[in-house]
């Protein structure tokens, strides 16, 4: 906690920026990278590389047929979204021939770039397994042994495809259907990477496992997909974080996430979203909590260009319970339109949709957000609150929530505010001593609280620094 | 001319609160070890020289000059101001939702004596300490500052902070508004266990009830943008006793003799 606290306000060291940081790129020595633009050949070729079964090959191309053929979202940011030439990316770049399982047999080049995150210190001290993935592959995966001992599985997403097919078999696409939205049919066409885990039965997996995401080609268009699924009674966390080098064009990450959570498990899937400010992060990510489930999802958008995400969570047996609990930070140039989406579907099921945002710079937040309660979910429980906060008079807030409630006696609270940095707080707090400019971060810091004290120390220290470097030279 | 012991000097002081001049003219100076009141109903403009001082934006000071220890304080902006050792105890203490009572005393001390000043566990100590002083509990530390906090709470914060940030020149704004008996005794407390003889206070306030625990040296009467009256602690009673409309008359009377 002590630690904590000191480097969340070691505010005299700011200096560093995200390209410096984040944003340097690599020379590209790949094994394979296929052409621009997407058709069935591309599919075939990927299918066939990754030498998968037949009914994957075919749960490609019938992905790819609907995608051609869906229209693109009508709502949301439509003209930046209309401005994405699907002809323009790569969809497939394989960095190496083989993936590692000690960093020794990583690439030197990707080695140092993932050393420069920082994944492998952190691998060390706080995570039970780690996986890293760049461009299109997971190029380094470890798993505690104690892990794989108790029967947890936990490999990128092909493997899983290739080596556990009984399971995947069983849940890939079932939550996420190809069919869902334009991207989620582009992602079922082209996925590569990922993370598949399964918990058995009664297993608490005490220490987080990390996967984390690196795009370095430009023009690149990451595809991961991910399925979590825990056992009766078993519990698991899992952390996302992700990163690019800065480029002038646009790179696309497209991933779809699936959870299935069943009787009495808990999972609680944590992302620290720090994409370069030209990506496009156009995520699907939604869970099943069956009876006495819980599913969170904890999501923190920092970066991107456009970043349009909702996670869901289907509450289907009784006593069923999800929290979405996210913080968005907008700006100059960026639009976070990011939200929550829970469908109540059994009585008893509870539901906590807590959503923060951040504008600053002419930065543009939106929260979209649906909560649907059926018929047969009786004395269920809602609570949605949106917090905006505004840092200056060009900064832009909305929301866009939508409640169906068909269910009688149920519970629902809702809360919406929209506030500013008021000019009183400043003064009461460089009246103390602090710059303007601590005094803002500090009130920041303070606001997506609820939010970071939910993270693992190491994360909240991170993103305490991160909302640090986008609030430098914040204006007056 | 600044007596060496001078601490606050100000002269001919003139504030302006959303084009209304509501400070006109005001001339002051506190030594070094000195304790002083200021005194005046609602609307005096007493809180306004106060907030002006300490540097609020929204409190502009149009004409006059002010220094710190000798040092222009005009020229500084807030935080400068309070780095230099001026304090303000705010009449109506802010919330900042999120931030512990400890993260922010101790970014408070940082920002006034240096990102090094101060190890941790020594901040925990003096905190600790500190606490005692005012009768709070430990939990404090973990609270979101003024967050859903009590009128009493709020006004022991300011004087915990005060008591941290050593200001040599603190102007407190209406610190026993608020506050019950017991309370205003652990604050007046929590004041005086501040005073080194060195630096010194400019306490605001519309009652004199303060002034029983908090013992000044000097006494001004401030009406209508003016202070209209100075004198030793004994003003302070006859004010008490005779109410404010008593300094006025009087004060109107020598005008028209």
């Amino acid at each position: 906690m002590e630690k904590a606290i000191d480097k969340r306000f070691d505010i005299k060291q700011i200096g560093n920026d995200y390209a410096e940081k984040y944003g340097f790129k690599d020379p590209e020595e790949y094994f394979h990278k296929g052409a621009k633009g997407i058709n069935h050949e591309v599919v075939e070729m990927m299918s066939r590389m990754k030498k998968e079964p037949e009914w994957m090959r075919a749960f490609r191309h019938k992905a790819l047929d609907i995608f051609l053929s869906k229209p693109m979202p009508k709502w949301g940011n439509t003209e930046l979204l209309n401005s994405i030439d699907f002809d323009d990316i790569y969809y497939y770049i394989k960095p190496t021939e083989l993936q590692g399982n000690s960093w020794d047999e990583v690439p030197e080049y990707i080695k140092n770039t993932f050393d420069r995150l920082g994944i492998p210190e952190a691998e060390k001290k706080f995570l039970a397994g780690v996986s890293a993935q760049y461009e299109s592959e997971v190029v380094y995966h470890s798993v505690k042994k104690e892990l794989e001992d108790q029967g947890v599985v936990f490999m990128d997403m092909d493997s899983g495809v290739r080596e556990r097919p009984e399971i995947v078999k069983k849940y890939f696409g079932t939550v996420i259907p190809p069919a869902d939205n334009k991207f989620a049919s582009l992602n079922s066409a082209v996925w590569s990477g990922g993370s598949f885990i399964y918990v058995p039965e009664g297993v608490d997996v005490k220490i987080p496992l990390q996967a984390y995401f690196r795009i370095n080609a430009e023009n690149m268009g990451q595809f991961e997909r991910t399925l979590i699924i825990a056992d009766k009674g078993s519990r698991v966390h899992y952390i996302e974080g992700c990163t690019a080098p800065v480029y002038s064009t646009n790179s696309l990450h497209s991933a779809v996430v699936e959870l299935i959570a069943l009787e009495g498990s808990y999972i609680r899937y944590t992302t620290i979203q720090n994409w370069a400010h030209n990506i496009y992060n156009l995520v699907t990510k939604r869970s099943v909590a069956h009876k006495n489930a819980t599913v969170e999802w904890v999501d923190g958008n920092i970066g991107s260009k456009l970043t349009m995400k909702y996670p869901c969570i289907y509450l289907v047996g009784e006593g069923a319970k999800g929290e979405i609990l996210s913080v968005a930070f907008a700006g100059n140039g960026q639009h976070q339109d990011a939200g929550a989406k829970v469908i109540h579907a059994a009585p008893n099921t509870s539901s906590r949709i807590t959503s923060k945002s951040i504008s600053k710079a002419g930065g543009r937040a939106s929260y979209r957000g649906l909560v649907k309660v059926h018929p047969k979910a009786e004395k269920s429980k809602v609570s949605v609150e949106c917090d905006a906060l505004l840092i200056d008079e060009e900064s832009r807030s909305d929301t866009y929530p939508t409640m169906e409630i068909d269910a009688d006696n149920v519970r629902i609270e809702h809360e919406a505010r929209v506030s500013k940095v008021a000019e009183e707080q400043l003064f009461y707090l460089t009246s103390r001593g602090l710059t303007e400019d601590e005094a803002r971060l500090l009130i920041v810091n303070g606001f997506i609280e609820p939010f970071t004290k939910e993270l693992p120390m190491e994360y909240a220290v991170e993103l305490n620094r991160l909302i640090e470097l986008e609030m430098e030279g914040s204006v007056g | 001319m600044l007596n060496e012991n001078t601490l606050l000097k100000f002269n001919n002081i003139h504030v302006e609160v959303e084009g209304k001049e509501v400070v006109k003219g005001i001339s002051l100076e506190v030594k070094s070890g000195e304790k002083h009141a200021i005194m005046g109903p609602n609307g005096s403009g007493k809180s306004s020289l106060a907030n002006a001082l300490a540097g609020h934006p929204a409190y502009g000071i149009t004409a006059g000059e002010a220094y710190l220890n000798g040092v222009n304080l005009l020229d500084m902006d807030a935080t400068e101001r309070a780095r230099s050792g001026l304090f303000l105890a705010f009449q109506y203490p802010l919330a900042i939702p999120g931030v512990t009572v400890a993260n922010f005393l101790r970014s408070a001390v940082k920002a006034r004596f240096g990102e090094d000043s101060i190890e941790m566990r020594d901040f925990r100590k003096i905190l600790k300490g500190k606490f005692e002083l005012l009768q709070v509990d430990p939990s404090f530390a973990t609270r979101y500052v003024n967050d859903g906090f009590s009128g009493g709470e709020k006004k022991r914060l300011e004087i915990l902070q005060m008591a941290m940030l050593k200001p040599s020149m603190a102007i407190l704004d209406e610190t026993d508004s608020g506050l019950d008996i017991d309370a205003l005794k652990i604050v007046s407390h929590g004041i005086n266990s501040t005073l080194t003889g060195d630096n010194s206070i400019l306490m605001v306030t519309h009652y004199q009830r303060i002034l029983n625990y908090v013992n000044p040296d000097y006494v001004h009467v401030m009406m209508d943008g003016n202070i209209i009256r100075s004198g030793g602690p004994e003003l302070a009673i006859q004010l008490e006793e005779e109410g404010y409309d008593w300094v006025k008359s009087e004060t109107m009377e020598k005008v028209e003799a």
